[in-house]
């Protein structure tokens, strides 16, 4: 599963990022092994998506989500 | 250290950490800040004093990482490996308290560039607004250097931070990572090579060799990462049920898939109300105080060639640009407070989706809606567009928005569009300008589009953007901006007026040889009066101004111009609204009869060949359309050149946007003559 499928609101670990030439750029961003990812909004159309990582909100478009790995996680409240 | 020798620091950080904000309140300078990752795009250097220490501190645009991707990174992470003038006595990084892990990536490979670190914790409050609290004595033991709790907004903790700036010894080193498993064990000495290597190779556009590079780094930077949460979770804590943060419940709305629409609609149509609305009535005091001015002045000047140099060109080419000064400054605020709420960022978001189908990328917003204003800063503001490809169409398009500068243009014309019609022209002049307004952006899009396929592809587009907290503006920041723009505005549009407009005074008061006598002579049996009217008219023409006009009038023929506005057309290469004055100086230098309005002189002009008003609905659309898409500022093009590093690309923005220029005002005075 990539970051693109999580559902709104939802939270997930990430795992892995695709090897691209942006790997390195995202990791930077804060999208690396064993941070939390949530999905927090939608741009009209779908695209580009904006997550909650660690405390701070980064967009991205689908593409670049799609390289972000990730494993579903139960929320703790 | 030696009191006598200047200390040199810099600032440095990510994107948006208040960086510019502490460099102000520490010097008393006013650089640019806003709420907008990447504002500041140049490297900047101010001097103070702590107590007999001489101070310069350098401020550097903001990036993520020691890895570049954007232009304005490059600038900082170019400075930081190969420093210029004199050597760095101390980094004073600054970190936003309320995204610490992200800003310690940076702070980790600064500090293993060798450099005598010290650590500003800035945005406390809006940290512990998001739960978060900080060990601060724990943190500066973890990472062996001096950590200083600030708030650069309202200048809290600065006496402490300069105490320390003071202490810490240049020689000071507080290396953080060291390899690991992942590189040999000369890491640190290579470690600067490495990064200067990649440096060059990033500016030779080797895509290969850095993609090589890229597998070592990424594997590097998932180790720091580590290295800095088992840090942080030492001497940070989250409360997470306070975290229930204002900035999300506003995103709610205005990042929303249908309201968030509606409110960027609702804002841009509120952006142009307020400009166009508001700002009539102060307008309407200046024009008043104009005419007041002139008339006082011819009035009270001996009459001659100087009284009318100055009362039919300086005074209403002034006039006719401080007149905008309104609306200017109404733009800028807007502009200011729209950057420093945090809200651009989420335009940048909802349009990127649209604007990537033209070839642009979300981030072109920026320089696209600033280009509203003036091209010249919102060329420079693309720096931070990453793929060079975007950036480059982003920069080519830019001037098509109708910026400032034409406002004045727009204005005089619209009133010959309406004269003498009844009263419901105001609403229509509004109308018409929007329209200009909205074609500067149609014409944007179509370029871009056209670019996207001539132009070829060497790196793939990304959208990568941080959206920040939102925060309340701030008034002094607007303020500023206003004052800085206005003043800006006033006085080098003022210096190239006056300028211009006595150059052209000259040229249109001297001919070649004796041509005038010769007019003189031609006219001698003729009576007072209509010697005056027809020696003013032909001496005109035969002037050097008049030869000028003469020149370019076969190629501005087919639009419906005549050498006369040839003239204007020419003067406006050093500033579109120089066409008011130019206008103005040309048309009293030709007619005598000083009491009428311009737009009256104006509007009483015929055609040479035909007898027919001149100043036609046809000429007056030509010549709207072809102020709206012709390049004529020359300053936009040096900045090209400048931004792009080469003569093709602002060669290239000359003749497209002039051609097109051409072509459309040609199709419009075809269709309506």
């Amino acid at each position: 599963m990539n970051a693109s499928e999580l559902k709104q609101g939802d939270t997930a670990m990430i795992h892995h990022v695709e090897f691209s030439g942006l790997r390195n750029k995202l990791i930077e961003m804060g999208c690396f092994e064993g941070n939390k990812i949530k999905r927090l909004y939608t741009a009209p159309l779908g695209d580009p998506i904006a997550f909650d990582i660690n405390g701070y909100i980064l967009a991205l478009r689908k593409e670049e989500a799609k390289l972000i790995e990730i494993t579903l996680k139960k929320i703790e409240s | 250290m030696n009191p006598n020798k200047v200390k040199h620091i810099v600032l440095a950080g990510n994107p948006n950490s208040g960086k510019t904000t502490l460099f102000n309140a520490l010097t008393g300078l006013h650089q640019k800040i806003s709420n907008l990752p990447g504002t500041t795009i140049e490297k900047k250097t101010g001097y103070f004093n702590i107590e007999d220490q001489k101070i310069s501190i350098t401020d550097l645009p903001g990036t993520y990482s020691i890895h570049p991707k954007g232009e304005d990174e490059l600038i900082s992470v170019g400075f930081l490996l190969e420093p210029q003038d004199a050597p760095i006595d101390l980094v004073v990084f600054v970190a936003d308290a309320g995204n610490l892990s992200r800003n310690l990536l940076l702070y980790s490979q600064v500090a293993d560039l060798g450099y005598p670190m010290l650590l500003a914790l800035n945005m406390n409050d809006l940290a512990a607004k998001k739960g978060i609290s900080i060990d601060i004595a724990e943190l500066s033991k973890h990472l062996g250097v001096i950590v200083c709790p600030v708030n650069a907004r309202n200048e809290i903790g600065l006496a402490k931070l300069k105490e320390a700036i003071i202490k810490v010894d240049s020689a000071h080193q507080s290396t953080f990572y060291d390899g690991g498993e992942i590189s040999d064990s000369n890491f640190f000495s290579n470690y600067r090579h490495f990064l200067q290597d990649q440096i060059h190779k990033l500016k030779e556009e080797d895509p290969e060799q850095a993609k090589k590079n890229e597998l070592d780094v990424s594997a590097e930077t998932t180790a720091r990462y580590h290295k800095i949460d088992k840090i942080l979770s030492s001497c940070l804590e989250q409360d997470a049920k306070k975290n229930k943060n204002f900035t999300q419940r506003i995103d709610s709305v205005l990042l929303h898939p249908i309201y968030g629409f509606l409110a960027f609609y609702f804002t841009l149509f509120l952006l142009f109300q307020l400009i166009f609305k508001v700002a009539e009535y102060p307008m309407n005091w200046i024009e008043i105080g104009f005419a007041f001015i002139s008339e006082a002045l011819k009035n009270n000047l001996p009459e001659g060639m100087f009284s009318s140099l100055i009362c039919d060109g300086v005074i209403p080419g002034i006039g006719g640009v401080i007149v905008f000064l309104p609306q200017i400054i109404i733009l800028f605020a807007l502009l200011a407070v729209l950057e420093d709420s945090g809200y651009m960022t989420r335009v940048s978001f909802i349009t990127d989706r649209l604007m990537r189908k033209f070839g642009l990328n979300g981030k072109s917003v920026v320089p696209l809606i600033g280009g509203m204003a003036c091209a010249i800063p919102s060329i420079m503001a693309s720096r931070n567009i990453e793929n060079k490809k975007d950036r480059l169409i982003t920069i080519l398009v830019t001037p098509l928005m109708s910026c400032s500068a034409r406002l004045p243009v727009y204005t005089l014309l619209l009133s010959l569009l309406f004269i003498e019609k009844d009263q419901t022209w105001v609403d229509l002049r509004g109308l018409i300008l929007l329209g200009m307004y909205l074609l500067g952006f149609v014409a944007a899009l179509l370029f871009a589009f056209i670019f996207k396929l001539i132009l070829k592809q060497k790196e793939k587009s990304f959208f990568i953007l941080e959206l920040p907290d939102y925060r309340k503006p701030r008034l002094k920041n607007v303020l500023f901006a206003i004052k800085a723009k206005a003043g800006d505005f006033v006085f080098n549009a003022g210096k190239i007026i006056v300028l211009v407009s006595i150059v052209l005074w000259f040229l249109a008061s001297y001919a070649p040889g004796n041509k005038f006598e010769e007019i003189d002579h031609k006219y001698s049996n003729y009576t007072a009066e209509d010697k005056a009217l027809k020696i003013q008219s032909e001496r005109l023409e035969v002037s050097y101004a008049g030869i000028l006009g003469k020149t370019i009038e076969p190629a501005i023929k087919p639009l419906g111009y005549d050498w006369k506005i040839g003239i204007a057309l020419v003067t406006s290469f050093a500033a579109r609204e120089v066409f008011v004055g130019t206008i103005a100086t040309i048309y009293s230098v030709g007619d005598p009869d000083d009491e009428k309005t311009l737009s009256a002189v104006l509007a009483s002009q015929k055609r040479v060949s035909d007898n027919k008003p001149l100043y036609s609905i046809a000429t007056v659309l030509s010549l709207l359309i072809f102020y709206a898409f012709a390049m004529q500022c020359f300053s936009t093009l040096a900045v090209t050149y400048r931004e792009t590093h080469s003569i093709k690309w602002p060669l290239v923005q000359f003749f497209y946007m002039s051609g097109f220029a051409w072509l459309m005002s040609f199709i419009v005075f075809q269709i309506f003559s």
